[in-house]
Parts: structure tokens; sequence; C-alpha cells
């Protein structure tokens, strides 16, 4: 299917439909992320799929050239999940918020990577309901004053890859929302993944919650405090290159290359498919540098081939071909 | 086997009989191996299985009572019966909580062998009903069948005794196909089937059961037995179905017919969970099942699959039907084929899980956020479950909308003689799926006739288009929030629905044409009214027609001409009134009578007739 694919740019997936958000969301930076992601990754228009939920990001669909149907809260897991049950053919692709999958769709989120089918998820994290004009979220910090926290917020957060990696899932990446170009390059390759793959991105909705990620994304303090992460590479960061972790005991500690006879060779490589998640949760847990990129890659067999394998030996051992086969078979009786 | 000659055989139009024991006492098996014998024999059946909403209820105890009711006939038999001829009871619990439903006069069999101090108290008798007179109203025949049974299988082989009491429904069984002057043949030939692995436990069982067989036959308490002839039935290959069973194979038809292929995406719930149950075992027709995590995921994961292209089904019981409402209104947005099943039960909230109820018409009506119309269908019987479940998949993908299938745990749990429909008879299927773009397209884009859209579905280049829950441009599908542009939205979906009435049967009446009283009912209250109509018929009564409803939003275009031929119009519903208010809402005409059973019953033959008999007076 992928060999004879067009060559498309990013203007063939842009839909006909005015764009809405907020002047400086980073949303637009997402839609536009994605728009060049997808020729890249050599699928046919046609068999694009995108689902969302509610919320100012799940508006997404409108605004792409393909298939897509913009649902309803909290639900697009599920509908996700029937329409590749349907036509496995499909790249199927969720576009979620915080509020919408970890607030009222936190069951099917967590169930939908529990079985692993292919779906690739983007959950936009602003840590606020933004269509709904400034609620804190499952995400807000305790503390936080929104419009339904006006002296704080007395409900601590969830954090989505924690939570994502304790309902199994097998791909989880995190990208802040000023980075189009590693932002791309993470959507071709949660494509490429086999399995469910979830991206968390750093999302800044500049009306409710403006701000809330620049002391990681901002231009001037963003190489100190993000570390990204590259299977196969050591765990460097730092405007100097020369900061890493290691892990101490079970902790995990930032060090500064050089210093207290700390080389290059004492740096955590990244082992994104380690099947193991301990270290990719404590990655996530990591606040300071934060954690970006590709943390957690790991193989798995999917939802559909095991359906796939279950159904083609239920057939092999049927003798049933049409439906009459079966309401004709067993106990019936003739009466004249 | 069963002897050729019997002595004074007396003929009977029908029968009815209940097994009851405790929940191991195998008096689900008893039941069927008695209809689907009678069955065989050409009797038409009908029959009601009722069993503890507890998984393991303790033995002997009143709520742990297990029944199965089988009602055959040498005439069409419509329900399973309210009132028993024959009751077999293995325990005392069994007796006090059957004992009403006994005609009096008619034969009480009990195994004293059960009937000790001990059940006795746990079935809160103070004094042993055998021994204190108060059945002297019955005929009660006393076996001791646990005795017997042991006797009957003291020299066969590799038996423990648990195997050999449990054995002694076939006592039971074998006394009843006495009676009824039904060969042992069909039982016999299950068991060897059946314990084809274990031939000392077909051996044990059909020993037990010759021994019940001659035991009855000996028995001078047993003076004579009753012949039900075979009943008039349609010629054809039969099969005994069970309505939930007939569902599931109603859309594996429509799924077959239609060329698509089937999706259930569902969650368990009592009754409604037989249906998921059957379907997931026929993977070799390329059924998808999917159980989700929760109702609201169950159909979700239908609209999804509607959306790419399959025949997507979604089951459930009333409570499922309350999580599923918000989606459901996606789904009439996106103007998909779905159908959405509800085997209705007792409600509201958790209500009766196990007992029936007609109380989510209105729910399946109205139960969603604004105007929301959808097409919503009754079955009436446990067979022609498979009929409206085709029909509701053929009106979803001709009409490009969901549907709402009623059922309820009466006639889902039930069981009848289904005539074998094969698929080239049933109707056409004609899905509007298009593939290719032509120049005019639009995601929107309407039939003229049914105003049904076309189904465009991923995969296919020229088609992409995006659809949502926002309302939308009468024609692109985008997202519009025109004033007038919602108001001619809200009014063609409504029309859509009202149109579905050209594609649906007119009703028609039975008994009568015109004349002073109207008997309504629907969905699964079609066997005991039409029972109670013919019975007054029979009598005399040539005044009162019965007419059923199946199709309710849409009604039958004849409907309101049909209502004014009557006097009077009862409206029968197993709820405190909600399709005589769909009625009364419709048609401007007064006097609409109701007669509504709240109990999580079905109705009685004896009231309903009392009932019309004074309304003809
Ligand atoms: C059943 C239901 N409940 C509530 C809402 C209102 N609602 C719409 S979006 C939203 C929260 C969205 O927050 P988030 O998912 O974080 O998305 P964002 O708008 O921030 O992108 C809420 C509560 C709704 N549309 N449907
Ligand atoms: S409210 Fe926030 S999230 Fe929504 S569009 Fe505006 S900036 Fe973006």
């Amino acid at each position: 299917m992928e060999t004879s694919v067009k060559k498309y740019t990013f203007k063939d997936f842009a839909s006909d439909q005015e764009v809405r958000w907020c002047p400086g969301c980073d949303d637009y930076v997402i839609l536009r992320s994605m728009q060049k992601a997808l020729p890249e990754m050599g699928v046919k228009k046609e068999d694009v799929v995108f689902i969302s939920g509610i919320g100012c990001s799940s508006r997404f669909p409108y605004y792409m050239e393909t298939y897509g149907m913009h649902g309803i809260h909290g639900r697009a897991p599920a509908i996700a999940t029937g329409v590749k049950l349907a036509n496995q053919d499909l790249s199927v692709w969720v576009i979620t918020g915080d509020g919408d999958s970890l607030a009222i769709g936190g069951n099917h989120f967590i169930h939908v990577l529990r079985r692993n089918i292919d779906l690739n998820i983007i959950l936009f994290n602003n840590k606020i309901y933004g269509l709904t004009k400034g609620q804190f979220s499952p995400t807000s910090l305790v503390g936080q004053k929104t419009k339904s926290s006006p002296y704080g917020n007395t409900q601590p957060p969830f954090s989505a890859g924690e939570l994502a990696i304790g309902a199994q899932a097998r791909f989880f990446a995190r990208i802040a929302g000023n980075n189009p170009k590693d932002m791309t390059q993470i959507f071709i390759e949660a494509h490429k993944f086999k399995g469910t793959s979830l991206i968390e991105v750093l999302q800044n909705c500049v009306i409710f919650n403006d701000g809330c990620y620049t002391s990681y994304t901002d231009k001037e303090v963003k190489d100190d405090k993000q570390i990204f992460l590259e299977h196969g590479k050591p765990m460097i960061f730092g405007r100097n290159r020369d900061k890493g972790l290691i892990l101490n005991g079970l902790r995990l500690e930032v060090v500064n290359i050089g210093k207290n006879g700390i080389t290059g060779e004492d740096i955590l490589v990244h082992d994104a498919h380690e099947k193991d998640p301990t270290l990719h949760q404590m990655l996530i847990r990591l606040q300071d540098p934060i954690v970006t990129g590709i943390i957690r890659s790991c193989k798995d067999v999917t939802l559909e081939e095991r359906e796939d394998a279950l159904t083609a030996q239920v057939k092999s051992d049927s003798s049933f071909s049409k439906t009459d086969d079966l309401f004709f078979s067993g106990e019936t009786y003739a009466i004249k | 086997m069963i002897k050729e000659k019997k002595p004074s055989t007396a003929s009977l139009e029908t029968v009815v009989v209940r097994f009851v024991g405790d929940s191991g006492d195998g008096m689900q098996f008893t039941g069927t191996q008695f209809s689907d014998t009678s069955a065989m024999f050409g009797n038409d059946v009908a029959t009601f299985p009722n069993y503890p909403s507890e998984i393991r209820a303790p033995q002997g105890s009143l709520y742990g009572v297990s029944g199965f009711q089988v009602h055959i006939g040498s005439i069409e038999v419509r329900t399973p019966g309210d009132e028993v001829d024959l009751l077999v009871a293995m325990n005392p619990a069994g007796l006090k909580t059957n004992l009403y439903a006994v005609k009096p006069g008619h034969t009480i069999i009990v195994d004293v062998d059960a009937f000790t101090r001990k059940n006795l108290e746990k079935a809160e008798y103070d004094n042993n009903p055998l021994e204190d007179g108060s059945l002297e109203n019955y005929r009660v025949i006393e076996v001791a069948m646990t005795t017997l049974t042991k006797e009957a299988l003291k020299d066969v082989e590799g038996l423990d005794n648990k195997s050999i009491v449990r054995s002694k429904n076939m006592f039971a069984l074998g006394m009843v196909y006495w009676m009824y002057n039904r060969s042992t043949e069909h039982t016999i030939e299950f068991l060897n089937k059946k314990f084809s692995a274990k031939p000392h436990l077909i051996e044990a069982n059909t020993k037990v059961l010759n021994a019940g067989l001659f035991f009855a036959e000996t028995l001078e308490l047993i003076p004579n037995s009753y012949n039900i002839l075979p009943a008039k039935m349609v010629s054809g290959t039969y099969r005994i179905i069970m309505g939930n069973t007939a569902t599931a194979w109603g859309f594996l038809a429509a799924a077959e017919k239609s060329g698509l292929e089937l999706f259930l995406g569902s969650y368990p719930i009592t009754p409604a969970s037989d249906i998921l149950h059957e379907l997931v075992k026929h993977k070799h027709f390329g059924v998808k099942t999917f159980q989700a995590e929760d109702e609201i995921a169950g159909i979700s994961s239908a609209i999804g699959a509607a959306f790419a292209g399959d025949l997507a089904i979604t089951t459930t019981s009333g409570p499922g039907l309350a999580l599923k409402g918000e989606a459901l209104g996606l789904a009439m947005m996106l103007e998909l084929p779905l159908v959405v099943v509800n085997v209705q039960r007792g409600g509201p909230s958790t209500g009766l899980p196990t007992k029936t109820e007609q109380s989510d018409l209105l729910q399946a009506m109205y139960g969603r956020n604004g105007e929301s119309p959808v097409i919503v269908i009754a079955a009436s019987t446990p067979a022609n479950c498979f009929n409206y479940a085709y029909m509701a998949a053929k009106l979803a993908l001709e009409h490009m909308t969901p549907v709402i299938l009623l059922t309820d745990g009466y006639i889902a749990n039930g069981s009848a003689p289904w005539k074998i429909q094969s698929v080239n008879d049933m109707p056409e299927i004609k899905s509007k799926i298009i593939k290719t773009v032509d120049d005019n397209w639009s995601p929107y884009r309407r039939d003229n006739e049914t105003l049904a859209r076309d189904w465009a579905v991923p995969g296919n280049a020229g088609l992409e288009h995006r659809v949502g829950g926002l309302e939308k441009d009468f024609l692109t599908g985008n997202v519009s929030y025109v004033p007038e542009n919602h108001e001619l939205m809200t009014k063609t979906r409504a029309e859509k629905i009202k149109r579905v009435e050209n594609h649906i049967p007119l009703l028609q009446p039975e008994f009568a044409d015109e004349g002073d009283l109207l008997v309504i009912g629907w969905g699964g209250t079609y066997g005991a009214l039409h029972t109670a109509v013919k019975q007054l018929h029979d009598e005399g009564y040539k005044n009162i027609g019965f007419a059923h409803f199946n199709y309710i939003n849409p009604l039958p275009k004849n409907t309101e001409e049909m209502l004014n031929r009557f006097k009077k119009i009862v409206v029968c519903e197993l709820n405190n009134g909600q399709f005589v208010n769909i009625l009364r809402m419709n048609f401007n005409r007064c006097g609409f009578l109701q007669y509504n059973k709240i109990q999580g019953l079905p109705f009685g033959n004896k009231e309903l007739i009392k009932k019309f008999k004074e309304l003809v007076a």
C-alpha cells in the first residue's frame, strides 16, 4: 500500500475550513507539524482518519483534508477502536485534550492503551479546560487559580505518562508545543509503531493558562530544563552538552560531565525498547529537567493481530460458510 | 422406549408444565428436553425459564428456586402460559414458591425424599404441607425420586453419590414423558451426544429416565395419561429458538444479505448479554465482536465501525441505554446506520434486573438531548426477534439512521419454534455505501425520496470528509451555526424518520376490522393479548379487535384510520402508560383507555379477559 502513494505536500492535508483557534495557541503548531508529517509517512490521504473528542484541540479533524470525526467528550479512543477494527488498513489518529482523555474519558484512555490496538493518540496537554473557558483539569497543579478554583485547586494532578505506562502503554513520547521539528519526527515514528502510541504535547493555552510550560520551553532555558531522549544515545543535555543523567541507587540524578570524575561513559544510555517500564517511569517523573522525546517504544502483539489469529483459527475449524449453514445445523425438525 | 399402547388416553388441546427445584437440580435441562421433544412431535411450544438472580443461591432456599415452564399445544400457543396444569417440585422451596400458579384440582408431583425437616425449615414451612392437608385441592403425587434413582443406579459402575443424586431430574422427566405420551428417543439421542466421552453417564441417565417412565406407567396414582396432538403448523423445517439467539441471527442474516461485515460493540448486562455470547461464537462469518469497558465505549466503537463501513450494532438493557444516550445523539447527527438493541427489564435504575417490563419506551423515543429522532421498533415473540433484528438493520442501512430495537427479558429468554428462514428468502438490503465520487457529491447530499444521505467510508479517494456532533450545513456537513440552517436540519432529520412510514407494513387488526373495542399492545405482550382476545372471539365476542404495534417511530401510516373504526380503545402495557401517551400525542382523539401492569410480570390471561369483558359490557 505504501509504495504507490503519490508525493503529497503539507498543503494537500489542509482542508478548506478556516482554523479558529486563538492566535498564538500551540494547537496551530501541532496542526502544521501533522500536515508536514503525513507526506513523509507514505500513507494515502484517503486512508487517514482523525477521530477527536470535545475541546479546543478536538476541532483538529475539521482542519485536515482526510476522513475525520469530531466525536463526543472523552470517547474518541472508543470510536477510533471501532474504526480500526472495521478497517485495519486505515491510519487512525486520536486527537484529545487533558480534560477529554484524563477526566471524562479516563476509562477509555486506560483501556485503549491496555489493549494495544494500532492507533496513534495525540494528547494536547494544556493543564486547563480551554473550550469551557478555564476550569482546572486533572493535570492542573495544586493551588492553581482557575475559574473553578478561585482560591486555588485542591485536587492533585495526574501525570499523563505515568498513568499511561501504568495502563501498559507500549509507546509514549512527550514533546514541547513549541518544538515543531521534533514533533513532526515523533508523529512519523508513532505512525510506524504498530500498537497504540501516545504522544503528550505540552501545549500552551495563551488564554487560560499562558506560560504553564515556559520554565521548560522558553528559548533561554529549554536546553537546561529539557532533556530530549533518543534511543541508543546517552542522556546528555544542557546548553553546553555538559549535563547528564545517571542512576544513583533508585533515583535518577543530574550530574555535570567533567566534574567529580564523571565522564561521558557514566551517563545512562536511553533504551526506549526495554520492556520493563521502571526506568521509563522514573524518566517521566523527573521534574528538573523534564524528559521529552520518545521515552518508551517497545513492540508487542496488537489487539488486531490477536483477533485476526483467532478468527483465522475459528474459520478453519468451522464448516459454516454462510448463515444458512448455521440456521439449518444442529437440532432441527420437519413439519409436513 | 415408550410403549405403543396406552390405556385410557385423554386428548388435551394445551398443557402447561412447570419444573422447579434447586439451582443445581437441572430444571432448565429437564424443561428444555420436554419442550424440544414436544416440538419435534409436532406441537407448538412456548417456554420461559425463570432462575434466581443470585448466581449460587444456598440450596433449598426460597430465593434459590430455579424454574422452567413449558406450554405445549395441538393449537397455536403464544405464551408460556400463566396457570400450570402440572407442577413438578423437586423440593419444598420449589413447592412453596410455585403453588400459587397451579390450577386448583390439577397435579403436583413432588420428590418426597426432599421433604426433610431441614429442607422444610429452609423453605419456612411450619408443617409439612404433604401432611397438613393444605394441598387437598390438588392431586399430589408423592414419589421417592431420590431413593428410586439410587435404586435404579445401584448396578452402574463409576458413579459417585453426587452424580447419582443429580440424575433424579431424569426420573421426573421420564414420568412426565409417560404422562403426556411422549417418546424418550430425542432425549436419549441427546444424552448419547452430550456424554459421548462418558459412557457411564449415558447409561446412568438413560436408566433413570426409563425408570421414571416405567414407574409412572405402573403407578396407580396416575390413572391416565394425556395426548396433545400435533398442531397445525405451516410446513417447513423448524428449530426451537430463544429470543436473544433469534436477534443475533437476524443480524447475521442482514450482514450476509447486505454484503457488509457485522460489528458488535457491547458491554454485558442482563438480560441482553446472550446476544453478545451468541455473536462472539460466529467469527467464522467474519463477525467482529468487541467487549468494551462500558456501554459508552460499546456504542462509540459501533459508531466508529459504522463510520468505517460495517453493519454496526450495540446491545444493552435499560441502564446501558441510559449511558448510550449521548453517543446515540451523535450517531443521529452523523446520520450513520447503527442498530441499538435494548432488551428491556424492570426499571428504573437497576430496578428488577431479571424481570420483564416495557418501561423503556419513552427512553428509546426521547432519552437524548435536543430533538433527536430515531427509528424505534419492537419485536413481539422469541421467533420474530429474528425478523425485527433483520428489519432494524435494513432500515438503518437504507435510511442512514440509528434504529432502536426493543425486546424484553420475557421474549429474549423465552423460546418457541422458529420456521427457519433462508437468507435467500429475506428481503433485499441496499446499503447507501458509495465508493467513488461524482461531480455533485457532498457529504450530506440526500436521496429525494427517503432523505437518507450517502454513506462514504474511509479508504475511498475523493470522498474525504469530516463529520461531527456540531450542527451541520444542510449540504456540505460542515459546521454551521446559521439559525435557519439549524431549523431546516432539525426538520429534515424529523422528516427523514417520518418517511420511513412508506417502507414499513400497514397495521392489520385481527379478529375484527371495526367494532366496540380495539385492544392495543406493542412488543412482547403480543402472545398474552392475542390469546385473550382470541378466547373472547371464540366465546362469541365478535366486536373486539386486536392491533399490535411493532413499529413505533414512525407509526404505521394507517394507524389513525384504524383507531377511528372502533368505539373504545384500550392500550395494554407493562408500564404506567407510555405507548398510550405516544398515541395521545399523535392522534387527536379522546378516550384512550389504559390497562397497565407494573409488577415485573407478564399479563395473565384471566385479568385480561376480565378487563375486556368489563369494557364491552
Ligand atoms: C458530556 C460533556 N460534558 C461536558 C462538556 C463540556 N466540555 C467541553 S470541552 C471540555 C473540557 C475540554 O478540556 P480539554 O480536554 O483539556 O481540551 P481543551 O479545550 O483544553 O483543548 C468540557 C468540560 C461536553 N462537551 N460534553
Ligand atoms: S482557549 Fe487556549 S487551547 Fe483553546 S484555542 Fe484558545 S489558546 Fe488554544
